[in-house]
């Protein structure tokens, strides 16, 4: 029994780890065809991904992803594909800046009224593809991204006018200012950099350890207890592997899509919250892109609270590492682009793989066993 | 009555008077309107949406081989961003025809990658899709680090200038060739309903693009290929029944994968076309999600060809309102439009006794045409947001109602029944 379960970590690593080499190695042959030495590359990412700041920089990276990532996977865990946390978080952040800055409360209360009303306004908005997939059977994955759409070129571009700093802001005028009014000190997550100096040294250069990572590993343990602790959790992942068993089984399926949409919409709130926490408020550049980032590290995980993590600090430290390429000149930063699609996309094959090397080894091994009773 | 007559008309003269319906309610909205506009039928209105259905048909023609063959392509958003990609690069060095074989290259490779993971594999199809739409921006991001910063006037996010395919204006109907323009005659007599009608048609006519018109004819092309001909029977089966398919002898993966490289080839050129037509430039996210509702106007129309085109066309209708609208009156008068449409729908569904679509229809009608009477002009995000909102209301009507192909998703792989 020890032995199988030794078998079976192998054989989930397995994946990841042929993923990450081939990655390497495809992204190398793209590097040497651009002209750079992959070696002296990597040596400097790594080289430069080892000290301090920079490992706070990637935590910081990390942190956001993560909280995607297991927003993508609460919806993934059941075949529900939400692609449109990139919509969700960036709403949610732009409302919880605009009501946090408009109230004054001590501060945890602050704090709490900010990330509620960031997790209300995502799980309400991923409801409405929620809603639309369970009464008029609308495809989540092209609602969710024409939600996407209409946030972030619609409501997005108006609201960050209405409600900016000093007055709302002129359609035709193409300046838009500093964002929403600042939220004060009372309402923003502090850093905790205390608590990592207690393990290394003092962290230099005016960085910040944010301290929403904590909300990042609430999240993670709740998801993990919701997953694989609770009715919700087994449901959900009953529904995700066979629907009709399920539906048997006295699960509502539509229950089971809304209550999922509305739950990856809540965590997708929390996103830009660590954005918020160190800008004080909403402002036109905010950063995005981080929910298309957080399906990719949830594939790369597996949807497993422990797997995101691992994608989510693998993709930051590819993001933050790679600025010393540009100072060094061995390479275009460029790369870790083509690095974290190929990992993507040969992690996503080499699970199926493996799941299928897995089907087959039980069935044999069940086979085995069936001959040995006929016996 | 006037409906059935209708329908028991030839398919091509019931979606004449269907257009000719539509024509006459954007007219009469115009003409007895509360703001003075001829925004609707103008002619660059016309001339506009037909080039922004393009992408959107040539996404939704690659999801149809796709789909045809069993294979779910969400990918199409990815394929289609490779394609402006390679489109761009193609252009820049071999000159715009080049450019658009070079895009449907990218997207044909785009294609691969998803039958390979797909069929290859037998990964899930909505995950591989998914991959792609992450992987074809970060490699489009790559490439132009390593290639176009190194042109004048390109960088990380964008490529030079292209130049475009050549134009081609109709002979006698709008002038082409230094021939009479006799639409532009009909158009400025200012005769109701007749002169619109001109005009759109002459926007049509004028000055568009031979990939336009290329685009266009893959619509009866797709239609003989996938219906009239032994390959397009064999890619069907491998959409419908698989398994019977492979009974026959027919080798399902060959023609999965050549239906999946198509598809790829199709989003790959409406991303070259995007380039090239539109923007005359590479910009990164120039795309907007219209892979995605290629998808949609798949679905709207009802996995075939005509349908697509019929979609595409209603999709690119919002997006060509949006220039030249300065004063939201245009928009504004499309709220009544909407609002028109939407109470034929409620129509539509009382008759087919399908309750929940009445009074969700009725209720959408009703707010869209109180908006439009009690204000002068829409905002401009609501202008943005249109083509979108567009389509999420169509498929929240038609979403249930069509038929997808039999075995459109699931998994196959040889030897299991």
């Amino acid at each position: 029994m020890k032995n199988g379960s030794i078998r079976r970590i192998a054989l989930a690593l397995a994946a990841p780890f042929a993923a990450v080499v081939f990655a390497t190695i495809a992204s190398s042959i793209f590097l040497l065809i651009a002209g750079s030495n992959p070696f002296t590359a990597y040596g400097d990412m790594f080289e430069y991904g080892s000290r301090l700041e920079i490992q706070v920089d990637i935590l910081n990276r990390a942190t956001p992803l993560y909280i995607s990532g297991v927003a993508a996977a609460i919806g993934f865990r059941m075949n529900l594909f939400n692609i449109g946390v990139e919509g969700q978080y960036r709403l949610a952040a732009i409302v919880a800046a605009y009501v946090g800055a408009s109230v004054s409360l001590p501060g945890v209360l602050h704090v709490g009224l900010i990330l509620v009303v960031a997790m209300l306004v995502g799980g309400a908005y991923s409801g409405v593809a929620g809603v639309l997939k369970v009464t008029r059977g609308v495809n989540e994955v092209i609602s969710t991204i024409m939600l996407n759409a209409i946030a972030i070129s619609g409501l997005i571009a108006w609201l960050v006018r209405e409600w900016q700093a000093g007055g709302s802001v002129d359609a035709t005028t193409s300046n838009l200012g500093v964002g929403t009014e600042p939220i004060d000190e009372s309402g923003l997550i502090p850093n905790i950099n205390s608590w990592l100096e207690v393990f290394t040294r003092e962290i230099g250069k005016g960085k910040e350890l944010t301290g929403v990572i904590l909300v990042a590993i609430v999240v993670g343990i709740l998801y993990h207890i919701l997953i694989n602790r609770t009715r919700f959790g087994f449901d959900l992942r009953a529904t995700g592997i066979n629907p009709f068993a399920a539906r048997a089984g006295g699960v509502s399926d539509k229950k089971m899509v809304l209550g999922a949409m509305v739950l990856s919409g809540v965590v997708a709130g929390l996103v830009g919250m660590a954005e918020i926490a160190k800008l004080g408020r909403f402002n036109p550049n905010f950063v995005g892109g981080l929910g298309f980032a957080g399906i990719a590290v949830a594939l790369l995980g597996r949807n497993h609270p422990g797997g995101i993590a691992i994608g989510a600090l693998l993709f930051a430290f590819l993001d933050t590492a790679s600025g010393v390429l540009q100072v060094t000149g061995s390479a275009s930063r460029e790369i870790v682009f083509i690095m974290q699609g190929i990992i993507l996309l040969a992690a996503v094959i080499a699970y199926e793989v493996v799941q299928r090397f897995r089907i087959r080894e039980e069935a044999r091994l069940a086979s085995a066993l069936l001959e040995g009773d006929a016996q | 009555m006037i409906l059935k007559q209708i329908r028991r008309l030839p398919t091509w003269a019931r979606w004449a008077s269907f257009a000719t319906l539509g024509i006459l309610v954007l007219t009469l909205v115009q003409e007895l309107g509360q703001n003075e506009t001829n925004h609707l039928t103008a002619m660059t209105t016309s001339q506009t949406a037909l080039k922004w259905s393009i992408p959107i048909l040539l996404a939704g023609l690659g999801g149809l081989f796709a789909e045809r063959a069993g294979i779910i392509n969400i990918g199409l958003e990815g394929m289609m961003i490779l394609g402006t990609w390679f489109g761009a690069w193609g252009a820049f060095n071999y000159g715009p025809y080049s450019g658009i074989l070079i895009g449907i290259i990218g997207g044909a490779i785009g294609g691969l990658i998803h039958a390979i993971a797909t069929v290859g594999f037998g990964v899930d199809h909505i995950i591989s899709g998914v991959a792609i739409n992450i992987l074809g921006p970060f490699a489009a991001r790559f490439l132009s680090s390593e290639i176009f910063t190194g042109y004048q006037g390109g960088s990380v996010t964008q490529s030079p200038r292209v130049e475009s395919v050549d134009k081609f204006t109709m002979p006698f109907l709008a002038g082409g060739y230094d021939t009479p323009n006799f639409l532009k005659w009909l158009g400025d007599k200012d005769i109701p309903i007749l002169s619109d009608t001109g005009n759109i048609f002459r926007g049509v006519l004028t000055q568009t693009s031979w990939a336009t018109i290329i685009a266009l004819l893959l619509v009866p092309l797709s239609a003989w290929l996938l219906w009239r001909t032994r390959f397009g029977l064999r890619v069907r089966i491998s959409g419908e029944d698989p398994w019977a398919g492979e009974s026959q002898g027919v080798n399902i993966y060959r023609y999965k994968f050549i239906a999946v490289m198509i598809s790829g080839g199709l989003a790959g050129f409406g991303g070259a076309f995007i380039t090239i037509e539109m923007s005359s430039i590479y910009q990164e996210g120039g795309t907007t999600g219209r892979g995605f509702i290629g998808l949609a106007a798949l679905i709207f129309g009802n996995w075939r060809p005509g349908g697509i085109l019929a979609a595409a066309l209603l999709f690119g209708y919002p997006y060509a309102l949006q220039f030249g609208d300065f004063d939201g009156f245009a928009s504004h008068a499309l709220l009544l439009v909407n609002a028109i449409a939407l109470f034929g729908v409620t129509i539509w569904a009382i008759r087919k006794s399908k309750h929940a679509d009445a009074v969700i229809a009725f209720v959408l009608a009703t707010l869209s045409a109180v908006w439009y009477f009690i204000a002068d002009t829409v905002p401009d995000w609501w202008v943005k947001i249109l083509p979108y909102v567009i389509v999420i209301v169509v498929l929240i009507f038609f979403a249930q109602r069509l038929r997808m192909p039999a075995a459109n998703g699931q998994i196959y792989r040889r030897g299991q029944t």
